[in-house]
């Protein structure tokens, strides 16, 4: 079973949830792999650290063009959609960092003066924490493109896994929807704030335009207002738990601990989740099978 | 090229890490900073309006890219585009194109014999030009599962300088987008000044240290603040530490206080009047945040006039 753990919002909780979950998960005697596909910002490692066994570049095709063969006749700045190849009448520039890896300008030069080399974007690391298996991806910095690397992350779950947990980014575009596009379920970790509402809507929005089935957990849910609340009992969407603003939480968070291990009272909640998440996720694929 | 003296400054929040504040500093400066256009460049979930009171003006379609369309009366299943399509985006039986998938790049359309398949333009967004009572705000919404972020934010960046322009406004005040990938890069770009938010946390020192290294890789000039500092005094120690090291300008601080939140769940700023005096330090913080940021507008904007003379 996959588990994506996502958010309109930033800063909600996405990875407390999912390294807790993984925890309390392993520590019942399951197969456990947690995929960190927040690539810009990764930061399971810092609750669950882990020694990286090895490691995977992360590279993407871009063209590069032969100046001695081409003749300036300009088709492949015309395929290109992405403005990535622009001929010039002394050269062909190549942006590499706007190409989309699409193979046109390659396949269609008339001349074949183009041929693709490997530009590297990001990394995979793998590796365990304890006995949870561990695939993060990194984003080089200063590149944009979340998504490849997102991708390379995911072609490493492992079938045999009894629960994959994925640390999705925030936000509803790209990024997200590759992080979580699989998933047997999507919990959305949202705040009942003014912001933490209107964001969670785009959330429910995107994972509505995935068909992908998704429930809330309310994070700090005794600060802001009570219209989180209300928005989902309108809505019929499920609130599996309720986290208040404890500060004993925020205070492990912010040393790197899980609250399963040093908070007493939330080993009992995060098995509760787990067991709902199960379930509900369970539920799914026999409806889809069926 | 304008003068420096003449030219529109422009500061950019950011943070790394999501819900570490940038929002409601950046509502905050939109209080305190005078003759400004604000920008909201968190195009993927944009907030700053919920605590603007915008009065809601005209909204325009953004199409950033194109997505592939099949005519499955015409296509022969021959193959051709599957082949060839690097996102496996097109399927034969039934023939269609998964538009998740599709990235757009057209070589389907120039490839197939019968002329079955098209590339036409997508609806990825809206964007708009409102006013509220502390000046024009420029923001924009990306549609649900969209690319593309960093074109409509760029789009806002122009739209918001053009308003600086045409209603002689001297700053703009950038709202931007948690993480270090496109849309970020988009949103600092050639800005005069990056104010970098994060929080005395292990995840915020971690993401601090990646998003400084796009900001230094850029080369713009920079400045920290750790918010909620007391909630972890020896990791905000540490920050501030790293943040000095890493070359910021200045490294400021906000108290935690739970003002904050109520003012945002009120549509406010925990700066506003009504707030300040509930407020247990934030709202003292955020304006010496500003007056600090302000001074070192200011600053660079006399470099760059010295430069250019």
């Amino acid at each position: 079973m996959r588990i994506a753990v996502a958010s309109g919002k930033g800063g909600t909780g996405k990875t407390t949830v999912a390294t807790n979950l993984a925890r309390v998960a392993v520590d019942q005697g399951l197969r456990v792999q947690l995929l960190d596909c927040d690539v810009e910002e990764p930061n399971c490692s810092l609750f669950l650290p882990f020694r990286v066994e090895r490691t995977a570049p992360v590279e993407l095709n871009v063209p590069r063009v032969d100046e001695a063969v081409c003749t300036r006749c300009g088709l492949c700045g015309e395929v290109c959609e992405f403005r990535a190849i622009v001929p010039l009448a002394t050269a062909v520039l190549v942006f590499a960092e706007l190409c989309h890896s699409c193979g046109a300008c390659t396949l269609l030069c008339p001349e074949q003066a183009i041929v693709e080399e490997r530009r590297r974007t990001g990394e995979v690391q793998i590796g365990r924490a304890g006995d949870i298996r561990m695939v993060a991806g990194l984003l080089d910095v200063g590149e944009t493109k979340a998504p490849p690397v997102i991708k390379a992350v995911k072609a490493h779950a492992d079938p045999r896994a009894d629960l994959v947990v994925i640390d999705a980014p925030p936000g509803t575009s790209c990024p997200v929807i590759e992080a979580v596009r699989e998933s047997d379920l999507v919990v959305l970790v949202a705040e009942p704030t003014p912001f933490g509402l209107h964001d969670l809507k785009l959330a429910v929005e995107a994972m509505r335009a995935l068909t992908r089935p998704f429930a809330v957990v309310a994070n700090r849910a005794d600060v802001g207002d009570d219209a989180l609340r209300a928005y989902c009992a309108r809505e019929g969407i499920e609130i599996l738990l309720e986290i208040a603003d404890d500060r004993a939480v925020a205070g492990a968070s912010s040393r790197g601990e899980l609250a399963v291990d040093v908070v007493p009272g939330y080993r009992e909640r995060f098995s509760g989740l787990l067991a709902a998440v199960c379930q509900r996720g369970e539920q799914w694929t026999r409806a889809v099978t069926r | 090229m304008d003068s420096g003296g003449d030219a529109v400054r422009e500061l950019v929040v950011i943070s790394g890490k999501g819900g570490t504040g940038k929002t409601s500093v950046t509502a905050a400066f939109a209080r305190f900073a005078s003759q400004k256009v604000l920008a909201d460049c968190d195009v993927d979930a944009a907030d700053l309006h919920l605590v603007l009171a915008p009065r809601s003006g005209e909204r325009h379609e953004f199409s950033g890219r194109k997505r592939a369309v099949l005519d499955a009366a015409r296509c022969t299943s021959c193959g051709v585009c599957v082949e060839h399509c690097r996102f496996t985006a097109l399927q034969l039986d039934p023939p269609r194109v998964d538009p998740l998938d599709c990235e757009g790049c057209g070589l389907c359309a120039r490839l197939c014999p019968v002329g079955a398949v098209r590339l036409s333009p997508v609806v990825s967004g809206v964007w708009a030009v409102d006013d509220t009572a502390w000046g024009p705000l420029v923001h924009a919404q990306l549609g649900v599962a969209e690319d593309n972020s960093g074109k409509l934010v760029s789009l806002v960046r122009q739209e918001a300088r053009r308003v600086a322009k045409e209603r002689g406004l001297g700053t703009i005040l950038v709202d931007g987008a948690p993480g270090i990938g496109c849309p970020v890069i988009a949103s600092l770009t050639g800005s005069s000044l990056v104010l970098v938010v994060t929080e005395p946390t292990v995840a915020g020192r971690h993401d601090l240290g990646r998003v400084v290294g796009v900001v230094r890789h850029f080369r713009l000039p920079f400045a920290v603040c750790v918010n909620k500092t007391d909630l972890n005094p020896e990791v905000a120690a540490g920050v501030r530490a790293q943040a000095r090291e890493a070359g910021a300008l200045f490294v400021s601080t906000i108290r935690y206080d739970r003002a904050v939140t109520r003012a945002m769940v009120a549509g406010g700023s925990v700066v506003d009047e009504e707030w300040t005096r509930e407020s247990g330090g934030a709202a003292e913080d955020m304006r010496m945040l500003w007056a600090r940021t302000e001074r070192e507008l200011d600053r660079l904007a006399g470099e760059d006039e010295d430069k250019g003379e």
